[in-house]
């Protein structure tokens, strides 16, 4: 009741002000009259009366303000008529408030989709109950470039049985399989996992049920969950569907359940159907690294007790078993599931969010000095507002709320530019970066912005109000004229300082990256991909269970393509070169008379006659292979010419055997040797290679990659060449379509993703340095106007004003230089990761940018300079 | 005289307020008046905080008000006790004579 009655009278006393006003007017006058007839009563004249009463009861205005003054509503009046009268005050300084708002937006807008950006990945938990038990099972060998290598089935097997740190363990590996249903056939991007990959994440179908153990056995039955979105668009969210049959590849497979909306898989975002994975030992590869084995910790076990337990498993697995695809030095580890998954962005990340705090600190130094500048104009303003008895309090609270109401204006129009950027982040977004899904302006986000502004506010607000609150107002009115100097000079001197140098750092790491994607662009990949168009080619059902139908398939299918007008060549590989295919084997050479045998991991590729020729990979010693290495021929090989070096040395390795994979694998002669091709990343020098014919190899791959050599634009090929492979079977998915070209850009991705956001970092950081010592010249310059006239008139020449002004903004400059050098020197460590073939202490990167830092100066300063030297000293003197 | 205090007892306000108003109606002089002379000028009562105490008790719900034509054509505010101003009236006239007899008692072991 009383709450409802304080907010409604409030609220009446705000809308009908007037009428509050004149009811308390009233009852004021009321009283008073009241007294005054009660003086009159006893004798008094009205007159003495009126001031009896006066006396006594304090003067009607007083009064009417302590009882006006009474309610909430009062604190929100204030506030208001502070607001009214900021807003006034930035309306009449359209340039600066529109500086202002925009400086601030950028930065905070920045900021703010950088965040957002990097939030899900690096700050978030994993989207699963208690993520934090989650870790993947990671094995690193000896000659590892850092980069884990796959699980093994056989090491998974082991881990479920003995490992005592684990709730539940898991292996997955990706399947595409081809969904027939009663439209059109559609490849599904999915995944074969264990049995209890569910319940390591923690989810389990909010439709029918989970995976049962007797379903994960070779043979088993065929059984399949099936993701939201699969289900929304394939089946209507129909509920029924569980417990009816799809047919993937050929197969009936049963429905047993559907994941819920929520449900986020971060080791394959793509994956919409999932299916147990029965493994097949008996085709020797259970020691082959191609899984992935995550596992859910026991509750209270540590990640680092868990690796413990891992590192000692595996070992004595080793010991034991002794599987040929290990090598006796391979460290086994237990990493958080988060951590392992942002291993290869996480460094990249944290520079680019690095840099945009930088511009939010320029941002945020440059509307100091915008509001630093305003400040000292406004000083007269102060000085008359103090002098009439407004006290420091107030001007302070009255430049706080301008300051305020900037920075929420600069909030506000930050997160539509926020809003913005998160798109266009997600569109240049690297290959592999997790949880892209997850990226949104969300609302901690939107909230670590507002938090930003307000902050900001405050912090750029506090200093021109102090200065504003501590100077004398006699003094300053006495002064009054704008052309004196004012001791702020100084601070904003050094606010030029730190931008530059800011500016400095941001630019030289822009630098840097710039450079070494040049360099790694300037590095050879071992191959021609100019002109060159690729397609994955894929068989699925059971019409290619034999592995004869399946080589059939792809060399009726590559002959298609080879008569289609414009081709020049064209070839099939298992693995295509920087496309993010990795399939390594163990390559076992035999003992010779002068070494021992030996394994050597290295990448394995399937291809059909003619693919060394297509992508012009030179060949160094012996032959590449011809029409007659077909399926009955001599098996013979082809092998690149690092790993020559390594096993053979200088001697010829020509007509050497050597044996892929598991130990009953088939023996290859060596024919030839071709020069190193880059698989994984440009960066890597990781070639190892060995090339057999498909047709040799112990089974048929069932995906593969055509690359065609055109003559003219590649990419414009790509309708005949698919035709041309439809037209030998209609039903076999073509995917993963590019130019050469473009599979070598996109290969580099993380490193132009941090490359573009530094540019448009540094651009921007430049632009607000510019802006910042053009602002405090041209201010130094009007202040001086009077001093300039006076040097005139005594005969200083053009060139000694103009020396003056750009002698003024260089040294702020050379002194930012300095200060940004050392700064950039220390900094330029946290990139040192995404740099290539250049020191981070490149001497023709600092060169470069500290010369353009100087011009970009230099330009800001002339422009004052030459106004300051066309200024006239007989009016300057005059105007006083 | 002059030197005595005259200031409203802190926290009294209120009570003398409900308790004055309790009899019957009136406007704020007529309050002030009335609590002046019923203390016998112990208490001068300051207009700015009456009014403000009076807006307070008010909204709390304790007082209604009505603005009435008076005899020299101004309009004057007549407060009223609403049911639940009688009430608070009530606890606090309880716990204002609780407080009083235990000063009391106190300042006679004193003595």
């Amino acid at each position: 009741m009383s709450l409802w009655r304080q907010l409604s009278r409030g609220l009446r006393v705000l809308i009908h002000r007037d009428t509050a006003d004149r009811d308390t007017a009233d009852e004021v006058r009321h009283y008073l009259d009241q007294a005054a007839a009660a003086h009159r009563a006893r004798g008094l004249s009205a007159g003495d009366a009126e001031r009896a009463a006066r006396l006594e009861l304090g003067g009607e205005t007083g009064v009417r303000e302590q009882v006006r003054s009474y309610g909430w509503e009062n604190t929100i009046e204030t506030l208001l008529g502070d607001l009214r009268y900021a807003g006034r005050r930035l309306r009449a300084s359209p340039a600066f408030t529109a500086t202002a708002v925009l400086t601030l937006a950028l930065g905070v807008g920045g900021t703010t989709a950088i965040f957002s950006a990097v939030n899900p990945i690096l700050f978030e938990p994993l989207p699963y109950p208690q993520a934090e038990r989650l870790v993947a099972l990671t094995e690193l060998h000896r000659d590892g470039t850092g980069f884990p290598a796959g699980g093994t089935f056989g090491m998974y097997r082991e881990v479920l049985q003995r490992g005592r740190s684990f709730d539940a363990v898991a292996v997955a590996k990706p399947w595409q399989p081809t969904l027939v249903g009663s439209a059109e056939p559609e490849r599904l991007d999915a995944q074969r996992v264990s049995e209890q990959y569910f319940r390591v994440l923690g989810m389990s179908p909010i439709v029918g049920r989970d995976f049962s153990a007797s379903e994960d056995r070779l043979n088993g039955p065929k059984v399949a969950i099936i993701s939201d979105g699969l289900w929304r668009r394939h089946f209507a969210s129909d509920r029924a569907i569980v417990g009816q049959h799809v047919t993937l590849n050929g197969d009936p497979y049963l429905i047993i359940g559907v994941m819920p909306p929520t449900f986020e898989n971060v080791l394959a975002p793509s994956a919409e159907l999932w299916s147990p994975l029965q493994y097949d030992m008996s085709q020797g590869n259970a020691w082959g690294h191609h899984l992935t084995t995550i596992a859910r910790l026991e509750p209270g076990v540590t990640v680092a007790q868990a690796a413990r337990d891992f590192s000692s498993l595996g070992r004595a697995v080793l010991q034991e078993v002794r599987p040929e695809t290990y090598d006796l030095l391979t460290q086994f580890t237990a990493t958080s599931m988060q951590a392992d998954l942002m291993r290869g962005v996480r460094r990249a990340l944290l520079a680019i969010l690095g840099a945009v705090i930088l511009v939010l600190v320029i941002a945020c130094v440059n509307v100091t000095n915008l509001l630093l500048a305003r400040g000292a104009y406004r000083r007269a303003e102060f000085a008359l507002r103090a002098a009439l008895g407004a006290g420091h309090k107030r001007i302070v609270r009255q430049l706080l709320t301008e300051s305020l109401l900037l920075s929420a204006l600069g909030g506000i129009v930050g997160i539509a530019i926020a809003a913005v950027g998160v798109r266009a982040l997600v569109a240049l977004s690297p290959v592999g970066l997790p949880r892209l899904g997850a990226i949104r302006v969300d609302v901690s986000v939107l909230l670590f912005g507002l938090a930003l502004t307000t902050v900001c506010g405050l912090v750029f607000g506090a200093w021109p109000a102090l200065q504003a609150a501590r100077s004398d107002p006699q003094r300053e009115l006495q002064h009054g004229s704008r052309r004196t100097a004012g001791g702020h000079r100084g601070a904003r001197g050094a606010l030029v300082v730190a931008e530059v140098a800011l500016a400095l750092v941001l630019l030289v790491g822009s630098g840097l990256l710039l450079r070494s994607l040049q360099r790694l662009f300037a590095v050879s990949s071992g191959f021609d991909g100019a002109g060159v168009l690729t397609m994955q080619v894929r068989v699925s059902g059971h019409r290619f269970d034999a592995d004869t139908t399946t080589f059939r398939f792809f060399n009726r299918a590559l002959e298609a393509v080879r008569r289609v007008p414009g081709v020049i060549a064209a070839a099939l590989t298992s693995q295509l070169p920087l496309s993010g295919d990795r399939d390594e084997y163990g390559v076992h050479f035999e003992e010779t008379p002068t070494r021992r045998a030996e394994t050597y991991g290295a990448f394995r590729y399937a291809v059909s006659p003619g693919y060394l020729e297509t992508m012009r990979i030179p060949l160094r010693r012996g032959r590449v292979f011809d029409e007659h290495d077909g399926i009955d021929a001599p098996r013979v090989a082809v092998i690149s010419a690092s790993l020559a070096r390594a096993r053979f040395g200088d001697t010829d390795p020509i007509g050497q055997r050597l044996r892929i994979g598991p130990p009953n694998a088939p023996v290859y002669s060596i024919v030839g040797v071709v020069g190193d091709v880059r698989q994984l990343s440009l960066a890597l020098n990781e070639s190892d290679a060995v090339y057999v014919p498909a047709t040799q190899w112990f089974f048929a791959d069932n995906a593969m990659s055509l690359v065609v050599r055109t003559r003219g634009p590649a990419a414009s090929m790509t309708p005949s060449i698919r035709a041309a492979v439809w037209s030998v079977d209609k039903d076999q998915p073509v995917v993963r379509v590019a130019t050469m070209d473009d599979v070598l850009a996109a290969s580099a991705s993380e490193r132009r993703f941090a490359l573009v956001l530094f540019e448009a970092f540094g651009l921007a950081a430049l632009v607000l340095a510019a802006a910042g010592i053009y602002g405090v010249l041209a201010g130094s310059v009007a202040e001086r106007t009077r001093e300039i006239g006076v040097r005139a008139a005594l005969g200083a020449s053009r060139r000694s004003i103009v020396g003056l002004v750009l002698r003024n903004g260089l040294t702020l400059t050379g002194a930012g230089i300095t200060l940004g050098f050392a700064a950039a020197v220390v900094a330029s460590k946290a990139i040192v990761a995404m740099l290539f073939g250049v020191s981070r202490l490149d001497p023709a990167t600092y060169a470069g940018v500290i010369a353009l830092l100087v011009i970009v100066a230099a330009i800001a300063c002339a422009v004052p300079a030459m106004r300051a030297s066309r200024l006239d000293p007989a009016s300057t003197l005059r105007a006083d | 005289m002059d030197d005595a205090n005259t200031d409203v007892i802190q926290g009294t306000m209120d009570l003398l307020i409900l308790k004055t108003l309790s009899l019957q109606p009136l406007h704020g002089f007529g309050i002030a008046r009335r609590i002046e002379q019923i203390s016998r000028g112990v208490f001068k009562v300051n207009p700015g905080s009456l009014l403000t105490a009076l807006q307070r008790l008010e909204r709390a719900g304790w007082l209604d008000s009505e603005w009435r034509d008076t005899e020299n054509a101004r309009r004057a505010k007549f407060y009223s006790l609403t049911r639940t101003g009688r009430k608070q009236l009530d606890v606090e006239t309880a716990d204002w004579t609780r407080r009083v007899a235990a000063v009391g008692r106190l300042l006679k072991t004193e003595s």
